[in-house]
């Protein structure tokens, strides 16, 4: 298949970029998606052009790296679906394809489609994790947890922090992110001592790095690829409330 | 900052007022939406303007209605510094762009439908509040009493089609704001629940129906029958 692409072109974090449109030519319907754009980046540099500069890594779905906004949409016009597993039989003959960044304020562009998304590490090292080293791995059901919980716990932890859900949100607020990594320590037994002290620090690191806030449009849910639900945000704003109110952090 | 301060200050927090007030505000519009249905009896305005002299002179309703003063500023005041982070957010946007798919209008253009009940809180205060505290307005008396006349105030307003269309049009940007303003408060304050959240969202679209159309139908009917 025979594609116009119109992708953001931009030297460096300072300079203006712009839309530039490359044909591309005998595309398989085969291909990823990032595939296509294999193929344009050795058109260019064939041409001795600058290759476009996108973000990926395992190509499998599950590093949250690959971004692109396809269409006006993040990943694109799959559902539940990263960029990296799109494939190009999404697409018709003769189409034309947008591709931009992420855009929001806390995910400045580095280069091209590539943005700086360190505010999502700083906002996990704010207390996105257990401080305890838990020695060996203990025996299995000594923590009983119920299938219903670790189920929910799963859902929340299948984020991939891919920030598909700042892109999508009208506000670009991280509101999905921050609350699958609240939930889905929160909901477990080993999560629980601290979730009080993770909730404050996590969500003042999420408004320090410039994200806006959640008007519950619900637009992250409808586009993230892991199918985030905002069920989540809700059992934030919960956790939030009530640390708050009876944390001794003042 | 206290924590306490700062806790209000938080995306969270100012979420959580916004909520707050938006749902109380909606309790008002119940009470106000049905004690305006006294408009339609059909007795010259007496029942209604017994009612207004009680709305203003009750002590309980007098201190509900400085909260409820209080509450409009504060939703008002709040969806500014909101808005303003959420539009600061996204300094550069996007040149194509479908997320209209992925939400529903009402929940994108809250601070558009709550600037357009503003403009309209604002008339309808000069038209019908002022006037009955600071304007002037006639005396009728029933059984000996004096009370102010803010029937033939309303119904005169009404009758002019220009003041009727702005109230009925104002009632369908009020239905947009609740029809998304129930559910999401709720969702804000965290009450999420498999068990309630479908109810509150049909309670919200029976809400965001029924309170604006009961408003509207008191103008509307006063233009064609009075
Ligand atoms: C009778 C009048 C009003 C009622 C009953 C009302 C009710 C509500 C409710 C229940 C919410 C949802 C809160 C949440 O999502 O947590 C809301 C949100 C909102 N309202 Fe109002 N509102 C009224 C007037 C206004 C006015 C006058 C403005 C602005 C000038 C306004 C601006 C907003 C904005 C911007 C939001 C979205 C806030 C956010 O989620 O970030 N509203 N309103
Ligand atoms: S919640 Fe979904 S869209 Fe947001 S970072 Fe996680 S996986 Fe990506
Ligand atoms: S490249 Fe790893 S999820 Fe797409």
């Amino acid at each position: 298949m025979n594609l116009t692409l119109k992708v953001w072109r931009q030297k460096d974090a300072n300079s203006k970029g712009k839309i530039e449109t490359y044909p591309v030519t005998d595309i398989s319907s085969d291909m990823s998606f990032l595939e296509m754009l294999d193929v344009l980046n050795e058109q260019l540099l064939e041409k001795g052009e600058d290759p476009v500069a996108f973000d990926h890594d395992c190509r499998e779905g599950i590093c949250g790296m690959c971004s692109l906004f396809i269409n006006g949409r993040p990943h694109g016009p799959q559902n539940a679906t990263t960029t990296c597993q799109l494939h190009m039989r999404k697409f018709k003959d003769g189409d034309t394809i947008f591709i931009e960044p992420w855009r929001a304020k806390a995910f400045p562009v580095v280069k091209d489609l590539v943005v700086d998304r360190t505010a999502f590490d700083n906002i996990i090292q704010a207390g996105g994790y257990i401080s305890v080293s838990t020695g060996n791995a203990r025996d299995a059901n000594e923590t009983p947890i119920p299938k219903e919980i670790a189920d929910q716990a799963m859902d929340a932890a299948s984020c991939i922090g891919c920030g598909a859900c700042v892109a999508a949100c009208k506000n670009a607020s991280a509101m999905l992110f921050v609350s699958a990594k609240v939930s889905q320590l929160a909901l477990l037994p080993q999560g629980k001592p601290e979730k009080q002290k993770r909730v404050e620090a996590m969500v003042a690191q999420m408004d320090k790095e410039g994200f806006g806030a959640c008007t519950n449009t619900g637009a992250c849910e409808a586009e993230c690829p892991k199918e985030i639900s905002i069920t989540n945000i809700a059992r934030m704003n919960r956790e939030y409330f009530s640390a708050k109110l009876s944390s001794n952090n003042t | 900052m206290s924590w306490f301060t700062k806790t209000l200050t938080s995306s969270i927090g100012r979420k959580l007022m916004m909520a707050l007030t938006g749902l109380f505000l909606i309790t008002f519009l119940i009470i106000h939406a049905s004690g305006n249905l006294q408009l339609l009896a059909n007795d010259g305005g007496k029942a209604f303007n017994l009612y207004t002299k009680f709305m203003t002179t009750s002590p309980i309703i007098k201190t509900v209605s400085y909260i409820l003063y209080t509450s409009i500023i504060v939703h008002v005041i709040w969806a500014i510094l909101l808005t303003r982070l959420n539009v600061s957010a996204r300094p550069q946007k996007y040149e194509y762009d479908k997320l209209g798919q992925s939400s529903t209008w009402a929940s994108r253009s809250m601070m558009l439908l709550g600037t357009i009940i503003l403009i309209f809180l604002v008339i309808h205060m000069k038209t019908f509040w002022f006037v009955y505290k600071f304007g002037e307005i006639g005396m009728v008396t029933y059984d000996g009493v004096e009370y102010k006349d803010l029937y033939t105030v309303v119904v005169n307003a009404f009758k002019n089609p220009l003041y009727t269309g702005f109230y009925v049009v104002s009632m369908v940007f009020l239905a947009f704001h609740l029809a998304h303003g129930f559910w999401s408060g709720f969702q804000t304050l965290g009450l999420n629940h498999k068990k309630y959240t479908p109810l509150i969202k049909t309670v919200g679209l029976i809400i965001a129906i029924v309170i604006p159309v009961v408003f509207a139908i008191q103008p509307v009917y006063v233009l064609l029958f009075a």
